[in-house]
């Protein structure tokens, strides 16, 4: 696999630091981790150049992670990177709304580096 | 299945809430911290809590969760979350703390039959300091536990709105 460009929006420094440390873990080889917090940081950040990846949370202050993919679907598709939710609430009708606004999937905290493997990878080789 | 309507906060109802809330937090610190936690056998007297998290519920489960512990314990997590030594963790000690307490309430709920879509949470608050009163409108009861983090307490109570 190649090396990947990932943006990990999180309100928190250290779930961002956790979810590099487990894409790692996955076997994930990261070229590049870009880091925003909250959704607008991350519209921001997509504007300044592209990535292969966004894993985003969704229950985020300014702008939530529904709020941040629901512009991206504008986005021309082969420019538009993957977004994989990560969420605590585990509420089915988020992650509904996520995937029918173009998130590719999710995962829900607490989540392993095996987890994120199973999730993560399969969306990346696509 | 049970529905939703079946998430009963009654006294017997919160009765059975107890291991899950445990369950709850120990698998949070397991996968999140790579830490057992451990339940504490001999109740003494607990040391001033001088960080409190609290995540608000709203929805079919209305209350606040709330996790207590002292600031060297604070600053433990925060390590073993970042992987740094404690004292290098310091910054981090709010974010850690207030991340742990989400994932606990998120966990809990996703616990409770039916309830996952129909409760909502906050982001978390993290107050410090350990001469602070905790008034909350909770009028259905607390249900606490404390486990022991490396041998450090930690309080976990769910107090519940009617």
């Amino acid at each position: 696999m190649e090396k990947i460009r990932a943006l990990i929006v999180d309100d928190s420094s250290v779930m961002r630091k956790i979810v590099e440390r487990s894409l790692r873990q996955a076997g994930i080889d990261l070229a590049q981790v870009r880091e925003a917090g909250n959704g607008a940081e991350a519209l921001a950040i997509l504007g300044d150049g592209s990535v292969d990846l966004i894993l985003c949370d969704i229950n985020m202050p300014v702008m939530d992670g529904l709020e941040f993919v629901r512009p991206l679907q504008a986005m021309d598709a082969a420019k538009r990177a993957p977004v994989m939710m990560i969420t605590t609430e585990g509420s089915e009708s988020h992650v509904v709304q996520a995937l029918s606004l173009g998130a590719r999937g999710y995962l829900r905290k607490p989540f392993t580096p095996d987890q994120v493997k199973e999730h993560v990878i399969p969306v990346l080789e696509k | 299945m049970n529905s939703a309507s079946e998430v009963s906060v009654s006294a017997q109802g919160r009765e059975s809430w107890l291991p899950l809330l445990q369950r709850a937090a120990t698998e949070v610190f397991e996968i999140m911290l790579g830490t057992k936690l451990e339940p504490v056998t001999e109740m003494s007297p607990l040391p001033a809590s001088e960080i409190t998290a609290m995540v608000g519920l709203a929805g079919q489960l209305c209350g606040v969760l709330t996790l207590r512990c002292g600031f060297a314990t604070a600053a433990l997590m925060a390590s073993k979350m970042r992987g740094v030594e404690p004292q290098q963790a310091d910054p981090q000690l709010w974010d850690a703390t207030g991340e742990i307490c989400n994932m606990i309430a998120g966990n809990f709920k996703n616990k409770l039959t039916g309830l996952s879509d129909r409760c909502m949470l906050s982001v978390p608050t993290v107050i410090s300091g350990d001469d602070d009163t905790f008034h909350s409108l909770a009028d259905a009861g607390t249900i606490e536990i404390v486990m022991t983090f490396e041998t450090h307490p930690i309080v976990i109570a769910l107090e519940v709105h009617s």
